[in-house]
C-alpha cells in the first residue's frame, strides 16, 4: 500500500500531465475547476490516468454523482437539501463537503473538488 | 474539399482496435499550402486521420448512433514529417470508454517505420447538443463501405459485424424515390 505521499505525487504527476499544469501548481488545496481549470473532458482524461497510475477502476458516479445533483428529491430550487446533503456524504466520504454545505447551490458542485479529495479517494480504492 | 484523411480500414476489431491506410499523394491542397516550398502533409491531418479511425471505432459500438466528436489532444509526438508517396497506417486502440466520452491511444507508422504516438480523448454528445445526426444513414453507409469498413471488420470471436438496419433500410428508401 503506497504512503500517502506517493499517492500525491502520482495524482499529481496525472494532473500536471492531463492539465498541463506546473507541480507548485498543483497543491493539497487547490481545487480541480477553479484553480486547475480542469473541464469537463478533462475529469475524463484524469480518471483514465489515475486508473492506470493506480491499477483501480473509477466508476464515474463515484467521482460525479450527478444523479443526485438532478434528482428532485434531493434538490430544490436548485439547493441541495439536507436529505440531499445526507446523500452526498454517505457517496463521497472521501470529500470535504464543508464549504459546499454553507451554500449548497448545485451550480457550486463543481468547483467542490479538491486535489486533496481526489487523494483521499484513491486511498480509499487502495 | 473532402474532409475524409483516412482511405480504407486494415483492421477494425470492434471496441478494440481499428488500423487505417491513408497514402499520400502530391494532388493534396494541403501538401503545397501548408509549408510552400517544402511540401509536406501536416501533422494535424494525421491527428485528424487517428481522429477518424477512434472515433468511427467508439460510435460503431452503438451501431453508429452516438455522436462522436474529438474533445481533446493529450499527446501528439512526431518523429519525422511525411511527403507525397508515404503511406501511413494508423492504428487506435481503445483505452476507456464511458457514457461520454473515450480514450484512445494512436500510434502511426510511414512505410512500416515509427511516425507518431497520440492520445486523444473524444466527447460523446447527448441530445442537449441537439438531436440531429451528424451524418445522414443512406451516405453515412456508403462512406463507411468506401473505406471498406464493412469487409474488415470483425468481432473480437472473429465474426463479421452486420450492418445496421437503420443504414439498410435508408439506401432502400432511396433507391425507391
Amino acid at each position: 500500500m503506497p504512503s500517502s505521499e506517493e499517492v500525491f505525487e502520482k495524482v499529481q504527476a496525472a494532473l500536471m500531465d492531463a492539465l498541463g499544469v506546473d507541480d507548485d501548481e498543483v497543491t493539497p488545496e487547490a481545487t480541480m475547476v477553479g484553480d486547475l481549470g480542469a473541464e469537463s473532458i478533462d475529469f475524463l482524461d484524469i480518471v483514465f490516468k489515475l486508473e492506470k497510475a493506480f491499477g483501480i477502476n473509477i466508476p464515474r458516479e463515484e467521482l460525479f454523482p450527478d444523479d443526485i445533483l438532478t434528482n428532485s428529491s434531493y434538490v430544490k430550487d436548485g439547493t441541495v437539501t439536507a436529505d440531499g446533503i445526507s446523500e452526498l456524504k454517505a457517496r463521497l466520504p472521501w470529500a470535504d463537503l464543508s464549504k459546499f454545505e454553507k451554500n449548497p447551490r448545485v451550480q457550486n458542485f463543481g468547483n467542490l473538488l479538491t486535489v486533496n479529495d481526489l487523494c483521499r479517494y484513491v486511498e480509499s480504492k487502495l | 474539399m473532402r474532409w475524409f484523411w483516412i482511405d480504407r480500414f486494415e483492421e477494425f476489431v470492434v471496441g478494440k482496435q481499428a488500423t487505417a491506410l491513408k497514402n499520400v499523394t502530391y494532388s493534396e491542397e494541403p501538401i503545397d499550402d501548408y509549408l510552400p516550398g517544402r511540401p509536406h502533409y501536416p501533422h494535424s491531418l494525421i491527428i485528424e486521420g487517428m481522429a477518424q479511425t477512434g472515433g468511427i471505432l467508439i460510435a460503431q459500438m452503438q451501431d453508429f448512433h452516438p455522436k462522436v466528436v474529438l474533445a481533446k489532444i493529450g499527446k501528439a509526438e512526431f518523429n519525422s514529417i511525411v511527403v507525397p508517396g508515404d503511406q501511413l497506417r494508423m492504428t487506435a486502440k481503445l483505452m476507456s470508454l464511458q457514457s461520454d466520452g473515450a480514450i484512445i491511444e494512436g500510434h502511426v507508422t510511414v512505410n512500416h517505420q515509427p511516425l507518431a504516438e497520440m492520445e486523444l480523448a473524444f466527447g460523446i454528445l447527448d441530445d442537449s447538443f441537439g438531436d440531429t445526426s451528424f451524418f445522414l444513414p443512406g451516405g453515412f453507409f456508403r462512406i463507411l463501405r468506401s473505406l471498406r469498413l464493412f469487409e474488415v471488420a470483425r468481432h473480437e470471436d472473429g465474426s463479421p459485424i452486420q450492418i445496421p438496419d437503420y443504414m439498410l433500410e435508408a439506401v432502400r428508401q432511396e433507391a425507391a424515390q
